[in-house]
């Protein structure tokens, strides 16, 4: 009956979206904020730690949502690890693309590994499903918000 | 013949798996729906998201149309025959609705955007002339946003105390809880008429004694009332009544207030404009009574003459014969859903409308709800614009099935098998 949902609703996916890696509260985070979608009451909080203004040392998160919100969430985490701000910045400027573009040219990332790009072409395949966008990117805006100094971030 | 015996006797000829019997033919009435034959997904579709907007019959579309094909003007402003004509069909449609909630006057139907605006026309015209910092306003812990925030809003402007009557687990409103709120403060009781996310049925009848007897006003939003079950605002002796028009298989844009004539008279405008004034000078103007009052500007008039056609259409089967083949939609998917593993209803009081909010273990409501629409199943999900009903059963969200007229058992099982799909899928 769902053939068509398995492109996203990939196993990785479910396995993610029933246990979160990194889904935990950092005590002493560099920066942190609040995301929520007031739509369907998916709400979560990114932590991040950074070494000086640029190095993701660690990055968690924890909240409810959906498999999609939450697979997103628990992926982007393990993508930014070890990253920087600039390269967290690109990737999530570039997913966004990559959820909402019928053009979008990946090879503009090809400078970052394989195996993240992998994770958010297999979550891009939201793109099939609009008003689940929202679902996927509300890790990634709200790690965004937390990076530039905002406590609070909504996707309405 | 009484109600319960009307159900009883539709049960005894109700076939399984097949809701018509030879009062109520739910094929007839389907095919009178043209949106009902389409598929989604090359499935069949099966729309039980009626709670949030219902379909549209044949003859509310045919109605409209021929407004717009046949007579279309503006009301109430010109001499010509397509002006005259589109006026009185614009006030058929008040008339109808006058009939339809037995209202004393059919100058007490004004005509707004929905309920929403109905309410918020309450608040800011009745409530700022008569509240004052102090005064109480009771609403129920299962109000729509809509029944919450103009509320809130004059709390902030004014400085009134809003009360809310809780619910029990099964979501019935605590009634012994409601007459310890009640005091000489209060000034109006705000309630549902039926919780638009559980379903309950509020003792509306008891509610409007008990406030009255303090000398407060009632309000009931019966959004999800009207197109379950008939409402006479007489009998009830309730003071303001409103309901959207595209939840009683009415187009959008077009919503009622109803009120008693002396209490809309005393009541200040709610917008300025055309159509309300008795007389502009740049010194003065003087207003019109109800409706007209309220009813500034070009009114939604094509709207207007659907909902009058809606009304009929609904009249024409029978309110108590839409409760009961409802009444029967209710029982039967609660049956079958609770057979679903790790299904849990919210929602489970004594008088129920046909509305089911339900999780599934395991499967957010929003991932579910992507999964049965692949299956042409359409449910609603989130918070359902009442999140303090959400909060008080400690979930962001669920699922929400809405039962209408036209909808039958087999498309229960639709729903049914769809969702054990999604289980497997999912575990």
């Amino acid at each position: 009956m769902f053939d068509e949902l398995r492109d996203l609703y990939q196993e990785v996916i479910l396995d993610h979206g029933k246990s979160p890696r990194n889904f935990r509260r950092i005590e002493d985070a560099t920066c942190l904020a609040h995301g929520n979608n007031p739509v369907c009451g998916d709400t979560l909080v990114i932590y991040l730690t950074l070494n000086g203004d640029e190095d993701i040392q660690d990055v968690t998160f924890q909240g409810q949502g959906c498999a999609i919100s939450v697979a997103s969430a628990s992926m982007m985490t393990e993508i930014l690890k070890g990253k920087t701000v600039t390269e967290a910045k690109r990737l999530f400027e570039g997913f966004h693309d990559m959820c909402t573009k019928d053009d979008f040219d990946i090879s503009q990332l090809s400078d970052f590994d394989e195996d993240a790009l992998e994770r958010l072409v297999m979550l891009s395949g939201v793109k099939e499903f609009p008003i689940r966008v929202k679902c996927a990117t509300l890790a990634w805006h709200t790690m965004q918000a937390a990076i530039s100094g905002e406590q609070v971030t909504s996707t309405e | 013949m009484n109600k319960q015996a009307n159900i009883a006797e539709i049960f005894l000829k109700t076939a399984p798996g097949d809701n018509s019997t030879a009062a109520y033919d739910v094929e007839k009435i389907r095919s009178d729906f043209p949106i009902l034959s389409r598929e989604v997904y090359g499935k069949p579709l099966v729309y039980l998201d009626n709670g949030a907007s219902a379909q549209k019959p044949r003859q509310v579309i045919d109605a409209m149309k021929d407004v717009f094909e046949s007579y279309y003007s503006n009301v109430h402003r010109g001499v010509h025959w397509t002006s005259q004509r589109s006026t009185e069909a614009f006030e058929v449609g008040r008339k109808k609705v006058s009939q339809f909630l037995n209202a004393f006057s059919e100058n007490e139907i004004i005509f707004t955007r929905g309920a929403t605006e109905s309410i918020n026309l309450v608040a800011h015209s009745w409530g700022r002339l008569n509240l004052k910092a102090g005064d109480e306003v009771i609403i129920s812990h299962m109000e729509h946003h809509a029944n919450i925030v103009p509320w809130q809003m004059l709390r902030q402007e004014i400085g009134i105390d809003l009360k809310v009557v809780p619910i029990d687990d099964d979501g019935n409103f605590m009634f012994d809880d409601y007459e310890k709120l009640l005091s000489p403060r209060t000034k109006l009781v705000s309630v549902t008429h039926v919780s638009n996310a559980l379903g309950t049925v509020v003792p509306v009848k008891a509610v409007i004694e008990r406030a009255h007897a303090l000398g407060a006003l009632v309000l009931l939003d019966g959004c999800q009332a009207v197109q379950h079950t008939a409402v006479d605002v007489q009998a009830l002796d309730v003071d303001f009544y409103v309901f959207s028009g595209h939840k009683l298989y009415g187009p959008t844009g077009i919503g009622v207030l109803w009120g008693r004539e002396d209490i809309l008279n005393s009541m200040s405008p709610y917008q300025t404009g055309g159509e309300m004034i008795a007389s502009v000078t740049f010194e003065k103007t003087t207003f019109k009574n109800a409706p007209h009052r309220f009813e500034a500007g070009t009114p939604a008039i094509a709207e207007a003459i659907g909902l009058g056609a809606a009304i009929d259409y609904v009249q024409a089967i029978g309110l108590d014969n839409i409760a009961a083949h409802e009444h029967g939609m209710l029982q039967y998917a609660t049956e079958r859903l609770l057979n679903v593993e790790g299904l849990k209803i919210f929602g489970t009081a004594k008088e129920k409308a046909a509305i089911i909010s339900f999780n599934l273990d395991g499967v957010h409501p929003h991932d579910l709800g992507t999964f049965v629409d692949r299956a042409g199943v359409a449910v609603r999900v989130g918070h359902h614009c009442a999140q303090p009903v959400m909060e008080r059963y400690g979930v962001a969200a669920t699922a929400r099935a809405s039962f209408g007229l036209y909808n039958t058992r087999g498309e229960v099982d639709a729903l049914v098998d769809a969702l054990d799909e999604t289980r497997k899928f999912f575990s």
